[in-house]
């Protein structure tokens, strides 16, 4: 091995992100004996899973106790509108409640039942209360955990540290990255036996977003310039509940669990209009009236959810229509309603962090004054294709696990589901990486060509002396995404986004950068719109191809489902890996489910 | 020990940002401190004053009064006045009673966690004011002599108690006339203000809330300390209220029982 | 839409300055939104660490007109007339501009000897509401550092530092001796080499915290009670000796691999 210019270390298993999923797979791979190195683009604990407020779903049935795995595995599905891997949907419905469990071994202080139980709630798309939470804050609960563990057991962790590119060995397995330090402008590469990918999601590629800078789709773009696979890069979350005001926080979350504990969505006219809006295929379950609403919230058997509490998809395209119908909030979105249904006490008491965001930002006493909120983009459902049991990728040596991983979710993932997700899967990726080690077909050598050509594309913006300022085309990027590849779309306006792309990657490559290397953000931006264009290439790609409408992917034009499309997914790749290649999208059918989950599927339809 | 020997070392002497200056803050942080201050500084004044006069701290019968000055109570000398004495006499001391048990109330407010806080950002300037800097070059806390001292807290604590409960007994005996049987006047007010506040600040206090239920750690398994604990924690967050209010109240009580006893005031009988 | 002038701090370890910027000021911003502006504009290289602007991540902390506030909790309009003064913290080295090295906070992280449970029975452990709720206080905290930064033990003595983990460590302390599982004793510890003696509990922490969390009331002075359990009290000792209480002693509690 050629010996490193840069700064360069060696791990058994290199985990790329220090979200819930990368934490996971380090303790599981760091439990084995493994050495392990964690790199993370911000600070360790930072990651977007604190973003993650109502709650991780698990059927542990502390609640309910009709609650088992075929009901979660059968809301999973059906909330995902049949595009799920129907394995993943299994496992993790299977053993999210040990994943639970463990993390009060390593310090969680979940909210309790009355019998000492650990508590769990209502939420959009799940039958049961099935929500594990602390208040409103539960992914900052499962961060600190895992990190705390993590610390504890000694693992190498780098912050602020940008992965630029995968590195292979000769024979195309994966043997490591390439980064550089955000502090200091060094660059670094990382020599791995194996790569677990848990790199998060999209969403700073639209305006209104609940993402923080960091998505930018790092991991997805990694996984496909490396040779993986991308499927269902259309289908993405936007949540219903979004602050539309002001306008610096427009799309800030504003948690689900307001909706399963008491509140209500109204237009301008104060009707509770989602009445108007419950599909077929969930009117079976859901309650006709506002009374057999309320009466759900006092008792469970007594009335059929509220229709409020439906699956996200539902409750956005809901919300956009009566926005587009005239009747939305002045600030444009719709009032979301919880001040004049329960005490004061008990919203501060359950969701104290919603209650001092709308106070401390907005100025609005959500105990008196009803929210304005509209949809925000939230979670991209697509990612990287892996196998369910291992989390691997179509790449020799890379696992991914976590939001970058694709196929859990379908075309809509239900709150709760994807905490759970992230240590389900997190394990479970740093379980094969760890055996992929241990079996010896580690990569043979490091392809220095490519840290090299990663290094000078990163460094180019510097030599570059009059072109374009990043930050300009990071805003016409998210406006050009949030106007044609929103939440609802059309063939042209797809098509004329993706031709709009294309210019984007001439612009890329004629960024300037002004200032040093190091902590400059400026070039940190530049380096992630790579990613960021990548990513949208695949999205609108998929866009364009799903001509139907599912989940978290609508098409104007296609209003229905069609039972054609909902055989496949759409599955991105590039030729040769080059970051402004070709890409090529194909269709590949879902696996075929066995006839007894299958049955479970038809149970109470 | 193996935490620390295997753990990061702290790297020191980073060059800090920001400009040398002792705080960027133009808000009036200066405020607290003065206000803080001026309280003790004249609370410290007067009461020494007031320990060293040695006369005019008790009401007796030829007023038809039973009241006493917390400063001087219990009264634990040969030379109390007549009526002042708690039955208990110390020979041979030639200076005020005061002086004798003043140390007690003293040692729970120098220790007490709201007022640390207060005289070390006022007297002290470690710090003044938030992000505003020490005024100290070098800092050990509270780990050696004398401020070491404060752990023993809960004993002032425990003394204070004591005498929370004579001050108690002379509130009630306020409530007697010599001469004229039972009723309420003005002092008697006063002096039951004074033992409800003095009460309310200890009850309040920290090592109280501690040694109460606050030590426990399964609170699910000792309910009764639980409810006391949770009750006093209500109640603990109002302690830097009761501290000032108790405060100025007892010399105030003193102030007015030394007008009554020198006969400057008359202790108005309402009922 | 008004204009506001930003008065920001530029530099690096080897030197710095502050640096005027004027920028325009829209309804409902908050502090980070005009420095969002000004690096979109004007300075494409001014470092600030933030990621996710809702308060929820603590990374965006700086310190506003002398005090440590989050950058995106901290609205325009509810700052005085003026030019506005935005420094990094300062009781941690600079990397650039806002960006401080917080490197200290993740070592004293590392020291904390581990949460012991006993082993976990086959449907989970059994904790009341009332057992969790004084460590969910304390896991509110979202590691912006700001107690650490305004604690004038480290902020006005840089050598304290070798010997003193700081408010947020000591809730985590707090949280563990309070939790119902753990089995480890760290008071010992807590006094001897996390230097909670240092503390003299003027509740500046407190003041910034931006969750609110009663860092002193509630976690350092309950320590600092518990360590006179553990060490100064003599009756507290010999109640201890007489009742044969099987705990832990400090050294024994080192980081402990939980199972």
């Amino acid at each position: 091995m050629t010996t490193s210019p840069y700064e360069h270390h060696e791990y058994d298993v290199l985990i790329i992100g220090a979200g819930g999923a990368g934490l996971r797979a380090a303790i599981e791979a760091k439990q084995r004996g493994l050495s392990v190195g964690i790199v993370t683009k911000s600070l360790l604990g930072k990651a977007h899973t604190v973003m993650a407020e109502g709650g991780m779903a698990a059927a542990m049935g502390n609640v309910s106790s009709e609650d088992n795995w075929r009901v979660h595995f059968r809301d999973t599905m059906r909330g995902g509108k049949m595009l799920n891997n129907y394995r993943m949907a299994e496992l993790h419905a299977k053993e999210s409640p040990d994943r639970v469990r463990e993390l009060e071994q390593w310090g969680a202080l979940f909210d309790r039942t009355k019998d000492g139980r650990i508590l769990q709630r209502d939420f959009g798309g799940h039958r049961y209360a099935r929500l594990a939470h602390v208040g409103d804050r539960t992914g900052l609960e499962l961060i600190r955990t895992l990190q705390q563990k993590v610390v504890s057991m000694g693992t190498d962790v780098y912050m602020e540290c940008k992965v630029l590119q995968l590195v292979h060995d000769e024979s195309g397995r994966v043997a490591g990255a390439v980064a550089y330090w955000r502090p200091t402008g060094e660059f670094v590469t990382f020599a791995a036996k194996s790569v677990v990918l848990a790199s998060g999601g999209v969403g700073k590629s639209w305006k209104f977003t609940s993402n923080s800078w960091e998505s930018t789709g790092d991991g997805h773009a990694m996984a496909l310039w490396a040779g993986a696979e991308l499927i269902d890069m259309e289908c993405i979350q936007f949540h219903p509940t979004g602050m539309v005001w002001p306008l610096s926080v427009r799309g800030l979350l504003v948690t689900e669990g307001v909706r399963g504990d008491g509140g209500v969505l109204r237009n301008s006219d104060g009707e509770r209009f989602m009445f108007n809006y419950v599909a077929d295929m969930f009117r079976a379950e859901t309650a006709e009236s506002e009374e057999e609403g309320d009466r759900w919230y006092e008792d469970h058997n007594a009335g059929r959810r509220p229709p409020e509490l439906l699956p996200r998809d539902e409750v956005a395209r809901a919300i956009n229509t009566e926005v587009k119908a005239g009747r939305g909030s002045p600030h444009g979105g719709v009032y979301l309603d919880i001040g004049t249904r329960r005490s004061a006490e008990y919203i501060r008491r359950r969701l104290p962090s919603m209650y001092h965001q709308f106070m401390e930002l907005a100025g609005v006493d959500i105990t008196r004054e009803a929210m304005e909120i509209g949809p925000t983009c939230h979670y991209i459902m697509g990612g990287v294709k892996v196998d369910a049991d291992t989390a691997a990728t179509k790449v020799a040596g890379l696992y991914a696990a976590g939001e970058v991983a694709g196929g859990m979710h379908g075309a809509n993932r239900l709150g709760g589901n994807s905490l759970s997700d992230l240590v389900v899967f997190g394990r479970r990726a740093g379980m094969a990486a760890s055996d992929y080690v241990e079996g010896g077909s580690g990569p043979s050598g490091f392809d220095w060509g490519e840290v090299e050509s990663a290094v000078s594309r990163a460094l180019a913006p510097f030599e570059n002396e009059n072109g374009e300022n990043p930050y300009d085309i990071q805003r016409d990027l998210q406006e050009m995404m949030q106007a044609n590849v929103g939440i609802i779309r059309t063939g042209d306006e797809i098509e004329f986004a993706i031709n709009e792309l294309e210019t984007f990657t001439e612009r890329v490559k004629n960024i300037s950068v002004k200032g040093g290397r190091a902590y400059n953000p400026g070039w940190n931006l530049a380096t992630d719109l790579p990613s960021m264009l990548t990513v949208s290439k695949c999205t609108s790609r998929g866009a364009r191809e799903r001509k139907e409408s599912r989940g978290g992917h609508t098409r104007e034009d296609f209003p229905k489902a069609s039972a054609e499309y909902g055989t496949f997914n759409l599955a991105h790749t590039i030729a040769g890996g080059a970051w402004d290649g070709e890409i090529t999208t194909e269709r590949s059918p879902l696996l075929t489910m066995p006839d007894e989950l299958k049955a479970l599927l038809e149970e109470g339809k | 020990m193996a935490a620390i020997e295997s753990a990061t070392k702290v790297e020191l002497g980073g060059l800090r940002g920001g400009p040398d200056v002792p705080t960027l803050r133009e808000d009036r942080w200066w405020l607290q401190p003065v206000i803080t201050v001026s309280i003790l500084t004249a609370f410290v004044v007067y009461s020494t004053w007031a320990a060293f006069q040695n006369q005019n701290y008790y009401v007796g019968a030829a007023a038809h009064r039973d009241l006493i000055s917390p400063f001087y109570s219990p009264c634990l000398t040969t030379t109390c006045v007549p009526g002042s004495g708690s039955g208990f006499a110390i020979h041979g001391w030639g200076l005020s009673p005061a002086l004798i048990i003043l140390i007690f109330p003293l040692g729970f407010r120098l220790t007490c966690y709201y007022y640390r806080r207060s005289y070390y950002r006022a007297f002290w300037w470690s710090p003044p004011a938030c992000a505003v800097a020490d005024g100290h070059g070098s800092y050990s806390g509270e780990t050696k002599f004398p401020l070491i001292m404060h752990n023993a807290h809960r004993y002032f604590f425990f003394a204070g108690l004591v005498f929370n409960v004579l001050l108690t007994y002379d509130a009630i005996r306020a409530f007697h006339q010599p001469g004229l049987g039972w009723g309420v006047t003005v002092g008697t007010v006063v002096l039951v203000i004074n033992a409800v506040l003095l009460w309310s600040y200890s009850l309040t206090c920290h090592a109280c809330r501690h040694l109460c239920g606050g030590g426990v750690k399964n609170f699910s398994q000792h309910k009764a300390r639980y409810r006391t604990w949770k009750f006093l924690s209500r109640y603990n967050s109002k302690h830097m209220n009761f501290a000032w209010a108790s405060l100025i109240f007892v010399a105030l009580t003193d102030v007015y029982v030394r007008l009554v006893a020198s006969g400057a005031l008359t202790d108005y009988k309402l009922f | 839409m008004a204009e506001v002038t930003m008065r920001v701090w530029r530099g690096d370890a080897s030197g710095g300055d502050f640096e005027n910027y004027t920028v325009t000021q829209n309804e409902g911003e908050v502090v980070l939104d005009v420095i969002h502006r000004i690096q979109a504009t004007e300075a494409p290289d001014l470092a600030c660490r933030w990621n996710c602007k809702a308060g929820k991540c603590g990374s965006c902390a700086a310190e506003i007109n002398g005090k440590p506030r989050l950058m995106c909790m901290t609205r325009m309009d509810d700052l005085p007339e003026g030019t506005v003064t935005v420094t990094p913290m300062k009781t941690f080295p600079i990397i650039r501009d806002l960006v401080t090295d917080v490197s200290f906070n993740f070592a004293m992280a590392e020291r904390v000897p581990a949460l012991l449970p006993p082993p976990m029975p086959e449907d989970g452990y059994r904790m009341f509401q009332e057992d969790v709720e004084r460590g969910q206080e304390f896991r509110k905290c979202i590691e912006c550092f700001m107690c650490q930064d305004v604690c004038h033990v480290i902020r006005d003595h840089e050598e304290n530092k070798q010997y003193y983990a700081g408010p947020r460590f000591f809730i985590r302390y707090a949280e563990l001796e309070m939790h119902p599982l753990d089995q480890n004793d760290r008071r010992e510890y807590v006094r001897e080499e996390m230097g909670l003696g240092y503390c003299n509990i003027t509740k500046c922490c407190t003041e910034v915290c931006p969750e609110h969390i009663k860092i002193t009331d509630n976690a350092i002075i309950p320590l600092k009670e518990r360590v006179v359990d553990a060490h100064y009290d003599p009756v507290a000792w010999l109640g201890r000796k007489i009742g044969r209480r099987t705990k832990r002693t400090a050294a024994e509690a080192g980081v402990q691999p939980a199972p």
